[in-house]
């Protein structure tokens, strides 16, 4: 008999439509053990009072119409939410409750979720290991004799997921961030297509990039979340005008026929031997359940990197410029206003922040726009290019979703490049604007999680999410956490 | 085209972030690093190549001519760093 | 035509020097909503009443584009005589001031949604063309107000976000006074188009006028300086004729003239150097990546043409070639919109010609003595119209309507009433007028005597004691006449 908080989220909402489980043991069930579970530092802000208030009136007022109803869900805080918290993990929107709440999470409520609190991220998003958050360090409920990262941005997000800490969760990807903690925490990350959801009250880093997404314990769970919180948004510009699908419904692990693409390109020097195992496992696999493997070439994937070190940050220092002690947010003192801008944004914003912004600013600076923005753009289309191609022949490509295994807190810090290439797989998604999901499907030599990307067509989350479940049923992965922290 | 401390400081007042510098010292070697990083792009080939800004293939999305009004003065406000309840109150600007 | 010549040169120690401007306009868009929110545009309300989220720049917020914006801009280009450009895009430009909370404004840089076109100006030397570069939309700010406390400066931001449309033009101007005229018909163009309504005073146009000199003759041009945000015709001419003669006395003294922004002191009446960062110009343009590019089909820009009302220009060809209204005339009544409504409902319904004189004679004359718009006229269109069309059926003439103007503009009464009431019927009777033109005769015949050896002036005279007789009633046509043939 399993706990309530090992169950997944489809399970979960099942019972609790069937009245096995209420909706006050569900929350209650996760509130207990999230209160034991600071020492990961998963959540920045708890809404436990409230959550465990609403699910009572949950209990009340039974609805099975809606496709969540009960789940206790922490999300991402770089999701704004009405009335609490939402500090991008930034000291610079420390307090800041926004009156307003995004589109995505409005969704999740809307369908009967219960906020449980705000998951700790790298700062405004930029990191690829929760290292860079004002508010500490996530740490990665999987454990080597050392404390290890959760993967970034959405490190606390992953954590929270795998230690079961939340049913399951939204987060946001720019460069990997939602796929690459997944693969290092053993759970299933998504990346919908670039617009599928809306990016109204989600903290902005890289316009052209961003895109929220679920994280969940299974691919189940995530086609179930991605149905909720997916659909046009007319207060957003970018929102593709696509309704959302039924995902969930028309979930099928049946994937005979399909044209799966290995790119040759990712097979990159140095990559550690069990991952290479673990990507030929996922291509046994793939043809034992009757699909079709074709080597396909994607010839500018070693670009795709430097291509988005240009164009997030150049995007991020724009997006960043509002915080300026004005309106909201952190204000420090200052004689007159530019001396109160500088020292705001020196105090408020943390080291890679400052970084990304002003390798953004020159990037943009005249004189420069031409060699570094406007050639990125170029190399970007020829990226996107390099996808349209390939999916003429194939219908998903199968790739491993990070070249390494959760790492050591402590050990990239230093130097930025090597934290970069831990998007070396997933950055190039982000630039094409197509879905991707990242699924658990193995362990490497330390016992640490290696993750599966699946990239789709875009709009063709429903096949990547077929592909993604009949690996998923196959490899049959299991949780090896250990709660050692509580 | 490497990164100076003039550089910085330049590129600094432009963001508007304050420097010192330690800060300086920091940011010219790592901006430094990651400009190295991206100068791979100059391998690739893209001459008649069109740059690619959204990978949305719609036309924009418009709006109608219709007053909304979804917030109040107070709302506004509400974040402010500062008490005055009609106007957003900074240090004065030196003309 | 005039034989007057463009003659504004200042002369210097070098010799004479010819002034080269160029105007960036901003006009804010008649609009309900903003450009980009849904905030009202409404001027004069509350301090920070009328701003969104999206206008104050709260995090995740995003930019959604008001269709009726498009179409003012596409409006006001093609009022231009302007290319209208299928594709546009918006750009970002970033830069950090209390008043522009998003720390960049959108506009549109590479990309504008109109391009090049053209505005001709009737000047005393003859018509003159002004380019016009590009019109662009963007952004407006905030304002900040600087004087309310020693240590601090308030921000409001009703205004921010409001469309503006910028207006750029070829550097054609050669003078203050043809600076003040394209204002005006940049003015009246739009507010014709009901695009912007003009009013400079509530800052809804306003503009940056770059100035340089040279020696006349030279086809080098100058280092020109911007002054920035001047917001009326007359700062603009002053501060036009400061700046040239500051850059003349530099190059005079051998000092180079810096590129500049300036602003205009309109107490002291000079231009002064804004505190120069060098970073100022440094906008790091690039497309905002929240919008996608905008695509105008020509069937939408023509159905747009096909609708817009007759612009000022046209109607001005069409008022002199059809009705014979002098190019003068012509150009007044078209100056403004209010002037040129209130004539055509007047002359549509009674006649060009003389709707033209009564308009710009007694009509103005009297709202210029009151010191009334001719929004606020007293004599109704309506009613003028009717006094013309009595005036030429002959049933008063033109003297007598005066009279009945001036009664009209007491009460806008029904001058058909007055006429009747007062009882100013112009005598149209052969047989009385004769009767009184006999009378007139018999009394001064000495003067008669003198009339018929050659003193053609006293003819006056006699009209004028016939009109004397007749309390000023008879028909003066018949007078004549009758007059002329008894004074043979």
């Amino acid at each position: 008999m399993s706990e309530i908080y090992q169950l997944s989220l489809s399970e979960l909402v099942d019972k609790i439509k069937s009245k096995e489980i209420s909706c006050e043991d569900a929350a209650k069930s996760y509130i207990d053990r999230a209160s034991k579970s600071k020492k990961l530092n998963c959540y920045i802000v708890d809404t436990f009072e409230n959550a465990l208030s609403k699910a009572k009136e949950q209990d009340q007022n039974f609805n099975d119409k809606q496709k969540l109803f009960g789940a206790p869900i922490a999300v991402k805080d770089l999701f704004c939410t009405k009335g609490i918290q939402t500090s991008a993990s930034s000291k610079m929107l420390e307090g800041f409750k926004p009156e307003y709440e995004s589109t995505v999470t409005s969704k999740l409520w809307e369908h009967g979720a219960n906020l449980l609190g705000k998951l700790n991220c790298d700062e405004y998003a930029m990191g690829s290991s929760n290292e860079t958050s004002y508010f500490g360090n996530v740490i990665n409920p999987y454990r080597n004799d050392k404390d290890l990262v959760p993967g970034g941005s959405s490190g606390g997000s992953a954590s929270a997921v795998a230690a079961n800490l939340t049913v399951a969760t939204v987060g946001t990807d720019t460069g990997g961030s939602i796929r690459q903690p997944a693969s290092f925490t053993g759970i299933v990350g998504l990346k919908p297509t670039y617009g599928r959801c809306s990016r109204w009250g989600v903290v902005a880093f890289a316009s052209s990039l961003d895109q929220a997404g679920p994280m969940s314990k299974t691919v189940k769970d995530s086609a179930l979340m991605l149905e909720v919180i997916s659909g046009h948004d007319e207060k957003d510009s970018t929102s593709a005008k696509k309704e959302t699908e039924p995902f969930s419904q028309k979930l099928t692990s049946n994937i005979k026929g399909l044209k799966i693409g290995i790119p040759k390109e990712y097979k990159v020097e140095g990559m550690p031997k069990q991952i290479t195992d673990l990507w030929n496992k996922g291509i046994e696999i793939s043809k034992s359940l009757g699909c079709e493997i074709k080597e396909i070439s994607l010839p500018h994937t070693k670009y795709a990197l430097p291509t988005y070190y240009i164009i997030a940050p150049a995007e991020a220092s724009s997006n960043l410029a509002r915080y300026d002690g004005v309106r909201y947010g952190f204000r420090a003192e200052g004689k007159d206003l530019i001396e109160m801008y500088e020292n705001t944004r020196a105090m408020g914003f943390g080291d890679e922040v400052k970084r990304r912004i002003l390798i953004g600013t020159y990037v943009l600076s005249s004189g420069y726009y031409d060699a570094y923005y406007l050639k990125a753009q170029r190399v970007r289309r020829l990226i996107k290019n390099d996808f349209d191609e390939a999916f003429k022949d194939v219908d998903t490509i199968l790739t491993p979703t990070a070249p390494s295994s959760a790492f050591a807190i402590g050990q990239n810090v230093d130097d930025p490049i090597s934290m970069y290439l831990n998007d070396v797989f997933t950055v190039p998604t982000n630039l094409a604007g197509l879905p991707a999901i990242s699924i658990p499907a193995g362990y490497d030599e330390k016992n640490l999680p290696l993750g599966l990307q699946l990239i789709g067509k875009s709009f063709d989350e429903q096949t990547i999410l077929n592909n993604a479940y009949a690996i998923e049923q196959n490899i049959n992965f299991k949780s090896q956490v250990k709660d050692w922290w509580i | 085209m490497a990164i100076t401390k003039d550089t910085v400081k330049k590129i600094s007042k432009l963001s508007r972030i304050a420097s010192n510098d330690q800060f300086e010292e920091n940011m010219i070697k790592d901006l430094n690093s990651i400009l190295k990083f991206v100068e791979q792009l100059n391998e690739v080939k893209i001459d008649s190549i069109e740059p690619l800004a959204s990978t949305v293939d719609q036309e924009i999305i418009k709006r109608e001519d219709a007053v909304k009004k979804m917030n109040d003065k107070n709302q506004i406000l509400s974040n402010s760093p500062t008490d005055n309840k009609d106007f957003y109150v900074v240090p004065k600007v030196i003309e | 035509m005039s034989d007057k010549q463009f003659d504004y040169y200042l002369k210097g120690e070098k010799g004479d020097y010819e002034v080269v401007i160029g105007l960036e306009v901003h006009a804010q868009v008649l609009s309900e909503a903003k450009l980009f929110s849904s905030s009202s545009t409404k001027f004069g309300s509350e301090p920070n009443s009328q701003v969104s989220l999206v206008d104050a720049a709260m995090p995740g917020m995003l930019p959604v584009i008001n269709k009726f914006c498009i179409e003012q801009a596409v409006k006001t280009g093609l009022g231009l005589n302007a290319k209208i450009n299928n594709l546009s895009k918006f750009d970002r430009k970033n830069y950090f001031y209390a008043d522009l909370p998003q720390g960049y404004q959108i506009s549109q840089f590479k990309y504008p949604i109109v391009g090049e076109g053209k505005v001709i100006l009737d000047m005393p030397y003859g018509t003159k063309q002004v380019g016009i570069e590009r019109l662009h939309l963007e952004q407006d700010a905030g304002k900040s107000m600087h004087d309310q406390d020693p240590q601090h400066s308030f921000v409001d931001l009703n205004r921010s976000g409001i469309a503006l449309m910028e207006i750029v033009s070829k550097p054609d101007l050669r003078s203050p006074s043809e600076v003040g005229e394209y204002i005006k018909k940049l003015r009246s163009i739009m507010r014709y188009l009901n695009t912007c309504d003009g009013n400079m005073e509530q800052g809804s146009l306003r503009a940056d006028v770059n100035v340089s000199v040279r020696i006349k003759g030279s086809k080098e041009l100058g280092t020109r300086c911007e002054i920035k945000n001047v917001n009326s015709i007359k700062f603009m001419q002053q501060a036009i004729e400061y700046e040239a003669r500051r850059q003349i006395e530099l190059i005079e003294e051998g000092k180079v003239v810096d590129q500049e922004t300036r602003l205009f002191d309109t107490k002291k009446q000079e231009t002064r150097s804004m505190r120069s960062k060098e970073d100022a110009h440094d906008y790091r343009y690039f497309p905002d990546p929240d919008l996608l590019p905008l695509n105008l089909e020509d069937k939408y820009i023509e159905s747009l043409k096909k609708d817009l009302p007759e612009l000022p220009d046209e109607k001005k060809q069409r008022l002199i070639s059809q009705f014979n209204l002098s190019n003068y005339e012509a150009s007044v009544i078209i100056s403004d919109q209010a002037v040129s409504s209130y004539y055509e409902e007047v002359a549509k319904v009674s006649d060009y010609k003389l709707a033209a004189t009564w308009l710009m004679g007694d009509l103005f004359a009297m709202l210029n003595k009151e010191g009334k718009e001719i929004t606020e006229s007293p004599v109704s269109a309506k009613n003028l119209a009717k006094m013309i069309n009595l005036i030429k059926d002959g049933t008063i003439s033109g003297k007598i309507a005066k009279t009945v103007f001036e009664e009209m503009i007491k009460n806008d009464e029904d001058p058909s009433k007055i006429v009747e009431d007062k009882g100013l019927k112009q005598t149209s009777d052969p047989k009385e007028i004769e009767n009184v033109i006999d009378k007139v005769i018999t009394a001064n015949q000495d003067k008669v005597e003198q009339y018929r050896s050659g003193k053609d002036k006293l003819f006056g005279f006699f009209v004028g004691q016939v009109m004397k007789e007749m309390k000023g009633k008879g028909n003066p046509q018949m007078i004549n006449n009758i007059l002329k043939d008894k004074l043979k």
